[in-house]
């Protein structure tokens, strides 16, 4: 008989007691592994959708003057009197540090031509490059050939044009080979052909007025990835397109301050109900704990006994409360993400911060029903002596 | 010079007008070895007396000493350990741990000893051994009659092998048979050398004391009934007489 083997008796006595202690705690260590994990892996889906959100890097033309917004998202200065970037010195982006973090780059020539009545934006690009970079278009028709265009739908509308219609650009007849679906951004305002065939009707041959960059971040940062581009390209201004994944980051940190909030709240739940409960089971061993201390056990002998009972039901609070965490978090990823491939691996870290959390706890929240077990006067008692 | 020496000791109770006065200068001497009985009506201060005597109640005023140590001069954690080496208690309601079986209660006070749980076990099955229980070792306390509780909880007091037994009316919830029985058992730890204070209402019980200390009203008087004080034996350990 030792104090662990008394502990380890009393709990398996008053099984409804150890069990409310140990549903408190595990509810409180599941909710904030839950917040955790779900944090996490919602950061990971982010990272993940970022890599295919497209161009996250723009190349443009360093200017002193005008602003252009385009694709929703606050450019750098594109003026038409600007000098253009020299096409061939778009290959030098290859040979950046984080070269291997570039899933694609799409240079894009811009210049107004007149089609019927109307000025309107010619957009050329490279339809390979645009797949990775505008994964949001949806195409109705194909994609041009050489004498061909796509229409953005704000451009086909006004101009009364769908595909395979023809019309005049600077002499040259080009064929409508499909019509965008409404992007919601400044793309559905504009034609967009062949890189080439652009440089050609615009007379920029070699030329382009911009670059797109997509640029798996998951491991570099952003900005290390523009430094290193802005090196190679110093005529050039590199920019972060940074609003959306900003925009996204807050609303995760906010869900983030949130979470810990509810979690912290949770958590002094689960202390008051450890609390409360040993409390009860401590008034209720009165006649125990007289007996204790009217044998020779010290005042730290009987509270030992409670944080020995403490830290057995908190041990299993930890360790049941990460999985079931997990198992909460697989369920509600569902619920926020659209994605079901993001994972949520065994995390040993948090697993043991788990663990730790709830011996903290149920360690503290034992300590005042500790010290009033200890102060019993065994004379009160017993009341017998 | 005296084993168990009380000097004057006062106990009161409340405060102000509402002030009760328990004990009013109780002074005794008790020998190693003595088997003295306490006796008086209800509310006379006896239970207060034992409880001093037990280190558990501070008297308010006057000295206790036991083996030359001044109990109440100790701290409250030496004074647990004070009970725990000296005293062994023997209740009226047995107080026995009603989730524990026989044997872990009688384990109890050797719970915070330095010793294995193999010698733990050996001395508790000795202690049941010598109050005739050692069959019952795996029984629940709800499993067992009252004497047979009475028992382990004597079997609980002398496990460590304490010099004094306090015992506070252990034939209190008993039938006559089984009273004399318990009785029977307190003497032959008596006469093995154990220093028995027991107190009782019962003058069948106070029959196997020595000396009877009688309260009344806070106050002590001394009857000695000249029966033998038997010589200490140099190990106390269970040397239970058959």
């Amino acid at each position: 008989m030792t104090l662990k083997e008394i502990a380890f008796r009393n709990l398996m006595r008053r099984k409804t007691k150890a069990v409310f202690i140990l549903a408190g705690l595990m509810i409180a260590v599941a909710t904030v592994v839950t917040v955790i994990s779900l944090v996490e892996a919602m950061t990971e889906d982010i990272n993940h959708k970022l890599e295919k959100y497209g161009a996250n890097i723009l190349i443009i033309p360093r200017t002193e003057n005008l602003t252009l917004t385009y694709g929703g998202l606050s450019l750098g200065g594109v003026s038409f009197e600007m000098e253009e970037i020299q096409e061939s010195q778009l290959n030098k982006v290859s040979t950046i540090k984080n070269a291997a973090n570039v899933a694609a780059m799409g240079p894009m020539v811009l210049g107004a031509v007149r089609v019927q009545t109307h000025r309107v934006l010619l957009a050329g690009v490279d339809f390979e490059s645009a797949k990775i970079l505008k994964p949001w278009w949806k195409l109705n028709g194909s994609l041009p050939d050489e004498t061909g265009v796509l229409l953005g739908e704000e451009a086909a509308r006004v101009m009364n044009l769908k595909s395979g219609d023809a019309f005049e650009v600077n002499g040259r007849k080009l064929q409508v080979s499909g019509v965008l679906a409404s992007t919601g951004s400044q793309d559905d305002q504009l034609i967009f052909t062949r890189l080439a065939t652009a440089q050609s009707l615009l007379g920029k041959s070699g030329r382009v007025s911009m670059a797109e960059v997509a640029a798996l971040c998951k491991d570099c940062p952003i900005e290390d990835m523009v430094k290193q581009i802005s090196e190679v390209l110093p005529g050039a201004k590199v920019m972060a397109i940074q609003q959306v994944v900003k925009s996204r980051m807050e609303a995760i940190h906010h869900f983030q301050k949130f979470s810990y909030g509810v979690s912290v709240v949770v958590l002094l739940v689960g202390s008051l109900v450890v609390l409360v409960t040993m409390m009860g089971s401590v008034r209720e061993r009165t006649e125990e704990i007289g007996i204790f201390r009217a044998i020779g056990f010290r005042k730290s002998h009987v509270a030992r006994i409670v944080f020995i009972e403490a830290i057995i039901v908190s041990g299993i609070a930890g360790f049941v409360g990460y999985f079931l965490g997990l198992g909460i978090t697989k369920s509600a990823l569902r619920f926020f993400t659209e994605s079901h491939s993001v994972s949520v691996p065994l995390n040993l870290e948090l697993a043991v911060g788990a663990f730790c959390l709830a011996l903290f706890v149920g360690l503290v929240s034992s300590i005042y029903p500790a010290m009033l077990a200890a102060r019993m006067d065994p004379n009160d008692a017993l009341r017998a002596i | 010079m005296s084993y168990i020496i009380a000097e004057n000791l006062v106990k009161h109770y409340g405060a102000g007008d509402a002030i009760v006065s328990a004990l009013r200068g109780a002074s005794f001497e008790i020998e190693t070895g003595e088997f003295v009985g306490v006796m008086g009506e209800s509310g006379s201060g006896k239970s207060t007396l034992l409880s001093i005597m037990g280190a558990m109640n501070a008297p308010t005023s006057g000295r206790l000493r036991v083996d030359d140590i001044d109990v109440y001069s100790l701290r409250q954690e030496q004074q647990a350990d004070f009970r725990r080496e000296f005293l062994g208690f023997v209740f009226q309601s047995f107080y026995l741990v009603s989730y524990l079986t026989v044997i872990e209660n009688v384990m109890l006070p050797l719970a915070i000893v330095n010793a294995n749980n193999k010698q733990r076990r050996a001395l508790a099955q000795e202690a049941l051994s010598c109050v005739g229980l050692a069959n019952k070792a795996n029984r629940l306390p709800n499993q067992i009659s009252g004497g047979e509780k009475e028992r382990v909880a004597i079997a609980r007091a002398i496990v460590n092998s304490p010099p004094v037994l306090l015992a506070d009316e252990p034939t209190g919830n008993l039938d006559t048979k089984t009273s004399a029985e318990i009785m029977e058992l307190l003497l032959r730890l008596n006469r093995d050398g154990m220093t028995i204070i027991m107190v009782t209402h019962s003058h069948q019980c106070a029959r196997y004391a020595r000396r009877i200390l009688n309260m009344t009203d806070g106050r002590l008087f001394e009857k000695d009934l000249g029966r033998n004080v038997l010589t200490p034996a140099a190990d106390l350990r269970f040397a239970c007489l058959n």
